[in-house]
């Protein structure tokens, strides 16, 4: 354990929790927007393959990083329409619906994994950028300042999602459709197109996850998501429908998992055992959706298609 | 969850215009065409004949004494899980861990087997079987009592248990349970020692692979079809998923109720477990250590056949089948055409969108219908209706249900 305990292992540790923390958490953030206008995706796990793999195909071919970033939002827009589509317009149960997007998004990208790359290859990993001043601090510049773009970006969104939702007319919007449709359709706000901006945004940033995902591990492997996406979905409970609650949540599980890897290789943690403290981070949602059930009140709309005059 | 109160209903013929009529008969099969030309397209995409890819997809399933016990043998997972989830879906428990509760009916099964080896075969087959339903129940129960009790969304929490089911199940496949040859030798699958052939399932033709479990599979999901429409049970099951305030009103136990259908679903998607090792082929339990590797994403699936089915578990047993025949067959296609078989899952993944996509639409014809049969047999009046509603197992459970729930 003492080996742990030193400041360049625990350095380490930090950022690495960081990084793992940022798939989870642009994925949850996107998620919360959907969510507080009423409109619960599940799809998210399925959409992260589909831009994960993308972005893969982008990088591997022309080797542009930025670009393979961009497809993976791109994919994620695209499902977002699709998404849109079947839980707003069409009005299909939402938790099932997202199941069927999860299948399709697990099967095609092993399709097209097996066709388009008999011999997967390696792309090269994002290079971190140093925030000028910053990264010189001591031990917390390593941390949190000598990360990938996709990091600070994922982090800048908690800030700007918290100020849209709380301080904007489109934010205002979003929380009445998510709380009252019928009221809000009384006043003239367009419930369908408010659900179908926060749907969208909410799988571009999916998409955009699965993305940082795979240039932070940098090969595309069946299943790449290994049930992030579900995950990102529970953490937008655990964080009570907040950015702030989602970020804690993120780092938490990132934290964990990087403890975890960074245990097992020190040999804190014998391998027989490494299973077992593996299962800490789902069994720490369960106990964090138990406690948060009882607390918080979901948007009172969440799951509910909006049907007016019904 | 207005799609469960709608599947609820019952069937009506509605004099309705020809669109829904057409959506009410045909909105499941043009579900099922939509996918398959989806599937035409991606094959051709690389490159593949859909005519040739097709061909050996359903010779590969259905053509033959091999196929077709190939076939019916893969649908028992389907036909298990499937059956379970018309259970939970009916009580509006949405069950997403049918991987799960396999994984730990497949491991609490093959531990008993594993114990107690000498028992002779007419005790240790169903005592196995017994276990992983215990095994899978348990892992039913602990998501049902938290959303009945603490209100915890269950579809999270089942997923959450999925995933501690695979730590769990690598835990015991790479020490407690795993065989000392083979795994100690090092770059090998994990697996447990050869069971005892007093576990096995016996096999019904000779030659085949045909076993008891397919048996057993349909028996069951006959037994779940009871417990739906004959009993006061299923009675309530179904009250409770459409209006858990209304059930409470009526004096019924909603709580244990809703935790009771999770334990049953999750009870039969662990004997699917048990039997995934008792049927299979090398009689030992083996993992790559994902769960897909062990149950074939039977959790995922048996929704997608649950729902085509409409939740009703006897249609289940069909849907179980030809589905089957779709993972068999993409098998075969994959060899003939290269295109690999994971197409089927993502078939099956835009057949589950289509099929929530498209109940709406069939709500609102069979909504229209029954206002266009005005003073028809479907006006009677909600006293009326209770009757028929303890009367026939086709009626829903309240009368209530019978009006248009809004969304």
């Amino acid at each position: 354990m003492s080996q742990f305990f030193t400041a360049a292992v625990l350095v380490a540790t930090v950022a690495a929790g960081v990084q793992l923390a940022t798939p989870f958490l642009m994925a949850a953030l996107g998620e919360t927007m959907g969510q507080r206008s009423g409109v619960v995706n599940l799809g998210v796990d399925g959409i992260m393959l589909l831009g994960g793999f993308g972005a893969y195909y982008v990088a591997a071919k022309t080797g542009n990083l930025a670009l393979a970033a961009a497809t993976g939002l791109g994919i994620g827009v695209v499902m977002g329409l699709v998404t849109a589509l079947v839980s707003v317009t069409l009005k299909a149960e939402q938790g099932i619906s997202g199941i069927g997007v999860f299948l399709f998004g697990l099967g095609l990208t092993n399709v097209l994994l097996l066709r388009v790359f008999p011999s997967p290859v390696t792309i090269s990993a994002l290079p971190p950028v140093r925030i000028p001043l910053l990264y010189r601090i001591p031990y917390i510049g390593p941390m949190f300042f000598t990360q990938n773009w996709l990091v600070y970006l994922a982090f800048l969104l908690v800030p700007v999602l918290t100020f849209v939702l709380n301080r904007t007319t489109y934010g205002m919007k979003i929380r009445a459709v998510g709380e009252n449709p019928a009221a809000a359709d009384t006043v003239g706000v367009s419930v369908n197109r408010i659900r179908y901006s926060t749907v969208i945004i909410g799988c571009a940033l999916a998409g955009l996850a699965g993305a940082t995902l795979l240039l932070q591990i940098g090969i595309f492997q069946e299943d790449l998501t290994n049930s992030e996406g579900f995950i990102a979905v529970a953490l937008v409970y655990f964080g009570a429908w907040r950015p702030l609650g989602v970020m804690g949540g993120s780092l938490l599980y990132g934290m964990v998992g990087a403890v975890v890897v960074t245990w097992k290789t020190l040999g804190i943690i014998p391998t027989s055992a490494s299973d077992i403290a593996a299962m800490a981070p789902a069994v720490l949602t369960v106990v964090a959706l138990l406690s948060v059930a009882r607390r918080y009140r979901q948007p009172a709309a969440l799951g509910k298609p909006y049907e007016r005059g019904a | 969850m207005s799609y469960l109160k709608s599947a609820l209903r019952p069937r009506r013929a509605g004099l309705g215009s020809r669109q829904d009529f057409f959506l009410s008969w045909f909105a499941l099969p043009a579900a099922a065409i939509v996918a398959l030309l989806l599937g035409a397209l991606l094959m051709l995409a690389f490159g593949a004949s859909p005519v040739t890819g097709y061909h050996a997809l359903i010779t590969g399933a259905f053509s033959g004494t091999y196929a077709l016990t190939s076939t019916a043998v893969k649908a028992v997972p389907l036909l298990l899980v499937g059956a379970g989830i018309c259970i939970a879906f009916r009580a509006n428990m949405f069950n997403i861990g049918g991987e799960g509760q396999i994984a730990m009916g497949g491991l609490a099964g093959t531990a008993t087997a594993l114990a107690v080896p000498g028992l002779p075969a007419v005790i240790l087959v169903p005592l196995v079987l017994l276990a992983g339903a215990v095994g899978g129940g348990i892992w039913g129960a602990i998501p049902g009592a938290f959303k009945a009790y603490f209100n915890v969304n269950e579809i999270l929490s089942t997923i959450m248990l999925n995933l501690v089911a695979v730590q769990f199940m690598n835990y015991l496949l790479s020490g407690p349970l795993v065989a000392n040859s083979g795994y100690a030798v090092g770059g090998l699958i994990p697996q447990t020692k050869l069971l005892s052939p007093n576990s096995w399932l016996p096999t019904l033709i000779g030659g085949t692979q045909l076993h008891l479990g397919v048996l057993i599979a349909v028996l069951l999901a006959v037994a779940v079809y009871v417990l739906l429409w004959r009993t006061s049970l299923g009675f309530r099951i179904r009250a409770v998923g459409l209006s858990r305030e209304a059930s409470k009103y009526a004096g019924m136990s909603v709580r244990p109720t809703m935790t009771l259908a999770m334990t049953l679903a999750g009870a039969l998607s662990g004997i699917a477990g048990a039997m995934l090792v008792t049927g299979s082929i090398s009689h030992r339990m083996v993992t790559d250590g994902t769960l897909t590797g062990f149950t074939g994403n039977a959790g995922f699936n048996g929704i997608v056949v649950a729902l085509f089915a409409g939740l009703q578990p006897l249609w289940t047993i069909l849907t179980a089948f030809l589905f089957a025949g779709l993972l068999v067959g993409g098998t075969s296609m994959q060899v003939v055409t290269g295109v690999p078989a994971d197409l089927v899952t993502a078939l099956n993944g835009v057949i589950v969108v289509l099929v929530v996509s498209v109940e709406y639409m069939r709500r609102r014809a069979r909504a229209r219908a029954r206002t266009a049969a005005v003073a028809g047999p479907d006006e009677r009046d909600v006293g009326s209706r209770q009757s028929d509603a303890t009367g026939s197992g086709q009626a829903s459970a309240t009368g209530t249900a019978e009006k248009e729930v809004p969304a």
